[in-house]
């Protein structure tokens, strides 16, 4: 058979002999396999440093991580409570700061407020998604490993999540429930596992015809090993570049929820500001530093965070990687 | 008469870890009827040779040498004479029917399609003549209204087959196309190309790693080791005969059965085929050769006379050049 | 104990104690479809096996494909339930010892890359059977390591340690199939099952394989069950050939006896197919693959079988007997046994 260029090289190259990696070299089994790993993590870094796309996303997102971080640190809290804040209501931007984004209605500045906004906004969208991931791998791993009725029951249960307007029951969810920000990351992981369990569902399939998981219930090993060992390590991939599109969409549907009336009136998010500035009346009135500034954050840290997805997809996902 | 000369073939793919030489210089030629069998591991060079005779290799395969089928150069063609070479002046038969054929279409219409594509016949003319081509591969005629799907794997190999002799090809290549067939059925299908190369005068290019199955159908036998050719001859004796330590390792692989001296004894060779990116010094099969003397990493042998009608590259070839010291095996 | 001289060879055979014994063995596939579409019958993929491994034999299982060889194979794994018969392994049936039982079996199979998984490195592929099996260290107080270093050098890759932190693409395909054979010698076994243990592999490089399974017989007294289609394969390693076709054992024996004096029709027809030069002039066998789903009444055999075909089978007044009546071969004192009624008339086909 013609070699073509893509069996060239797949994989991380081998180490040159005499690093410190060097599996010659004798060392524990364990030090040895902890050595590749590191080996493997950096040699998707470098993959991940020459993808133009998710060096974008990734500045970008360390930004508003940064921000986010470090708020307390650069205004306090107690700056940005209505009663305390010492601004004139509805400034229009200005050289001074704190004021260069202008006040809102209360005479806060809207440069603080994207500060702390930015805090609320991120958490409700790695909260929300680590809820996802995990409730989406646990119903997908189980459907798609165990099969039968288990997968028909999961399966239909996981179809009606996914047709079900998600607004819809997720305006309910927040009504019954009361919009206090746990209750929503709550509802906002509830109302989007589906979608991870299919992929991750149809991800199992393929893993778990794969030879290597017959060779290890041959060895004589239990569902359990079979799922840690083979099927999980297989399909994390997966699961993990997904997770990265799941948090534009968890930040999204944080600001719809917030824009409905439906946010935690106690605390300060992207979507809350956008809220308050439309209520009273930002539109109509020109108060465009008000509206403008949030939207352009959750649009760019919406697309950061797309962009970070893809360029891990195009990585650890094999099938697309180009060569 | 000459169909196909290959002269002086390289053929180096350009990837990202440097360039890869798939082929490394080679001299082949295909005389009219006749069937040459081309052999060899994975990542030989052989399959890269037929894409190349079609010119289907991707672009980052620089292809240098001269490749002339019925005398014209395949690699100086114009695309519109390109596309008329493919198919019509050489058809190619894959490994994977199951793949090549398209699922929706109806076969008959598939092997149709060349004929029209290449404005050998009209639309009903080809209908016919696909159905006389089912015969002559021993398919009812009534089965080009089939769909691939409705067929099994050999009869699939049949409809390729079929469409492989649609226009009248002057060289038909055969790809590895009984590989992922049955036994028995391979038989059935290595039976029929046989018979039909027979009957029409066919020259082929008949390529697989099966050693046993080239020698059966055969006149010739190239063996290729790291992108050349390492011994050339009259198929049976290469096979009964060979004179490179790598054919005879090549044929041990393939043993008859009754002969006692690969009973409860199987035998390989050390090693595995090189990495075209990192071959070896001199000879190349040097390091896996169980007769390699001091000459051996050094110097790269070229294909010498041995006996009539044989070559081989091996400096053990009588009367080129005799082991130093007791170094053979 | 018994012993034969195999008259072709000249070799004789001796056989130890059994092992692994398959008693009636029947596994059938559930057709598909049924609620909307038209429901397909159900396939019989081993209809009635019985088989013996012997300590330190050789066993080769041949057929085409979708004569049932794999499913056995995977049902001596136990990866498959049957519906009627069973295994024994030391005169146990298995059942509840499954577990215990995959310490004992191990299984080789026909795709090394597929068998190892991907993102793990060599070393933890080889001792992922003691950590199944909660084994920390081996009966001398080795540690796992030490284990998975010895299982590494025993299947040939050494120095051990220099393949330990390696990933499966970075071997090649020979590697790779050693790396398995070492992934199940690590637990001691005493059967191997290979299915197709080389038919992936380069063809230089297979002889290797086929040698190391050899020596492993030799040395730890292993019994090999090898199912392959390459006659030729079992002449080189097998000491015992057993051939499949839908279903059934239809040919066993001593390798030299089955090889070079079928006595089943069926063999014969798989022998005259066997590629070598000169070899297109031999007779053929018609018609597709026999499909499980459909088993001819009478001998399974008999709508293919040459000797029905040609008349002979009318001439020696056995015809009705192939059309009607079912015929398997039992597991009498005999060596080689066939399941033909040409067998009774002590004809060859």
């Amino acid at each position: 058979m013609g070699l073509t260029p893509l069996e060239a090289q797949v994989g991380p190259p081998e180490q040159p002999e005499g690093t410190p990696g060097d599996p010659q070299a004798p060392r524990s089994a364990r030090a040895i396999v902890w050595g590749r790993r590191r080996h493997a993590l950096a040699y998707n870094w470098s993959l991940y440093r020459h993808n133009t796309q998710g060096m974008i996303g990734l500045v970008i997102l360390s930004v508003f991580i940064a921000l986010a971080l470090l708020a307390p640190l650069i205004v306090d809290q107690a700056e940005i409570t209505p009663a305390d804040t010492t601004g004139v209501p509805l400034q229009a931007p200005s050289a001074d700061y704190p004021y260069w984004l202008g006040t809102d209605n209360f005479g806060r500045p809207v440069l603080w407020l994207l500060i702390w906004g930015a805090r609320i906004s991120l958490t409700v969208g790695l909260v929300a998604t680590v809820g996802t991931m995990v409730l989406g791998s646990i119903v997908g791993i189980a459907a798609g490993y165990f099969g039968g009725r288990i997968d028909t029951a999961l399966n239909a249960f996981t179809n009606w999540f996914l047709v079900i307007p998600w607004l819809v029951l997720a305006i309910v969810l927040v009504a019954i429930l009361g919009p206090s920000l746990g209750i929503i990351i709550l509802v906002i992981a509830l109302t989007s596992w589906a979608g991870t369990a299919r992929l991750v569902r149809a991800q199992t399939l393929t893993v778990k015809e794969r030879l290597y998981v017959e060779r290890g219930k041959a060895l004589g090993a239990g569902n359990w090993h079979l799922i840690t060992r083979h099927i999980l390590p297989n399909v994390f991939p997966v699961i993990f570049a997904n997770t990265v599109l799941t948090v534009s969409l968890a930040i999204l549907s944080e600001t719809t929820l917030a824009l409905l009336g439906l946010g935690d009136p106690n605390s300060v998010s992207w979507g809350t500001i956008i809220e308050e500035a439309f209520n009273s009346g930002a539109l109509t009135a020109g108060y465009w530093w008000w509206l403008i500034p949030p939207g352009i954050c959750i649009v760019l840290v919406t697309l950061s965070f797309t962009m970070c997805g893809y360029a891990l997809d195009e990585i650890l996902n094999p099938k697309l990687r180009e060569r | 008469m000459t169909v196909l000369s290959l002269r002086d073939l390289r053929i180096t793919y350009s990837t990202q870890g440097g360039p890869v030489p798939a082929v490394r210089g080679v001299n082949l030629e295909v005389g009219t009827g006749e069937v040459l069998g081309l052999a060899g591991e994975s990542g030989c060079g052989k399959s890269t040779i037929a894409g190349a005779v079609l010119r289907l290799l991707p672009k980052s395969a620089k292809i240098e040498g001269e490749i002339l089928l019925d005398g014209q150069d395949v690699l100086a063609l114009k695309p519109g004479k390109l596309r008329a070479l493919r198919w019509a002046g050489a058809s190619i038969v894959f490994q994977g029917a199951m793949h090549s054929l398209n699922p929706v279409q109806r076969v008959g219409d598939q092997i149709a399609e060349a004929m029209i594509v290449h404005r050998q016949a009209q639309e009903k003319e080809a209908r016919t003549r696909a159905g006389d081509l089912l015969q002559m591969v021993g398919l009812p005629a009534r089965r080009i209204d089939d769909y691939p799907h409705e067929l099994s794997g050999g009869q699939k190999q049949r409809v390729m087959i079929a469409m492989a002799l649609a226009c009248n090809p002057s060289l038909v290549i055969a790809d590895e196309p009984t590989t992922a067939l049955d036994v028995i059925v391979q038989a059935q299908v290595l039976r029929l190309m046989k018979s039909l190369q027979r009957d029409l005068g066919l020259s082929m290019v008949f390529i697989t790693h099966d050693l046993s199955v080239l020698v059966e159908v055969s006149d010739r036998l190239a063996i290729m080791y790291a992108g050349k050719i390492i011994e050339e001859g009259p198929a049976e004796q290469v096979f009964h005969d060979p004179k490179h330590p790598y054919t005879e390792a090549l044929s041990a692989a393939f043993p008859e059965i009754g002969d006692a001296r690969f009973r409860h004894r199987p035998s390989g060779l050390g090693g595995d085929p090189p990495d075209p990116m990192n071959i070896p010094s001199g000879c190349p099969f040097h390091p896996r050769c169980p007769k390699a003397f001091d000459d051996c990493p050094t110097h790269e042998p070229a294909l010498y006379e041995a006996g009539e009608g044989r070559r081989a590259a091996c400096l053990l070839v009588e009367g080129v050049r005799a082991p130093a010291t007791g170094g053979a095996g | 104990m018994s012993t034969t001289p195999a008259a072709a060879t000249g070799e004789e055979l001796v056989l130890g104690p059994p092992v692994l014994e398959v008693r009636g063995l029947e596994i059938n596939f559930k057709g598909r479809g049924g609620l909307f579409s038209k429901k397909l019958p159900d396939a019989k993929a081993v209809d009635g096996v019985d088989l013996t491994l012997h300590r330190g034999e050789v066993l080769a299982l041949a057929g085409e494909s979708g004569c049932g060889k794999t499913t056995l194979a995977r049902a001596i794994m136990g990866l498959l339930s049957p519906q009627a018969g069973e295994v024994r392994f030391e005169g146990q049936p298995l059942g509840r010892n499954l577990r215990e039982y995959r310490r004992h079996v191990q299984m080789v199979f026909q795709d090394p890359t597929g068998s190892l998984n991907p993102r793990k490195t060599i070393y933890e592929i080889v001792a992922e059977g003691p950590r199944v099996h909660h084994i920390s260290h081996g009966p001398d107080g080795e540690s796992e390591e030490d284990l998975v270093a010895r299982a590494l050098s025993r299947a040939g890759m050494r120095p051990p340690e220099r393949f330990f932190g390696r990933y499966p693409h970075e071997l090649s395909g020979g590697q790779r199939q050693r790396i398995v054979i070492a992934g199940a010698l690590v637990l001691d076994p005493t059967v191997i099952v290979a299915d197709e243990p080389v038919s992936n592999l380069d063809a230089s490089v297979r002889g290797e394989i086929l040698a190391l399974l050899m020596n492993l017989r030799d040395e730890l007294q292993l019994s090999i069950l090898v199912v392959t289609h390459d006659l030729g394969l079992a002449w080189t390693v097998a000491d015992r050939v057993a051939v499949m076709y839908l279903g059934r054992v239809v040919e066993l024996g001593p390798a030299p006896e089955v090889l070079l004096r079928p006595r089943h029709p069926y063999t014969k027809a798989l022998l005259d197919v066997v590629p070598e030069a000169g070899g297109m002039d031999r007779p053929i066998l018609g018609g597709e693959p026999p499909d499980p789903t459909r088993v001819p009444p009478g001998c399974r055999f008999h709508l293919r079988c040459p000797v029905v075909a040609s008349g002979r089978a009318a001439q020696l007044g056995i015809e009705e007997r192939c059309r009607s009546e079912d015929i398997a071969i039992t597991e009498s004192g005999e060596d080689h046994m066939a399941a033909c009624h040409l067998v009774e008339l002590g004809e060859a086909p």
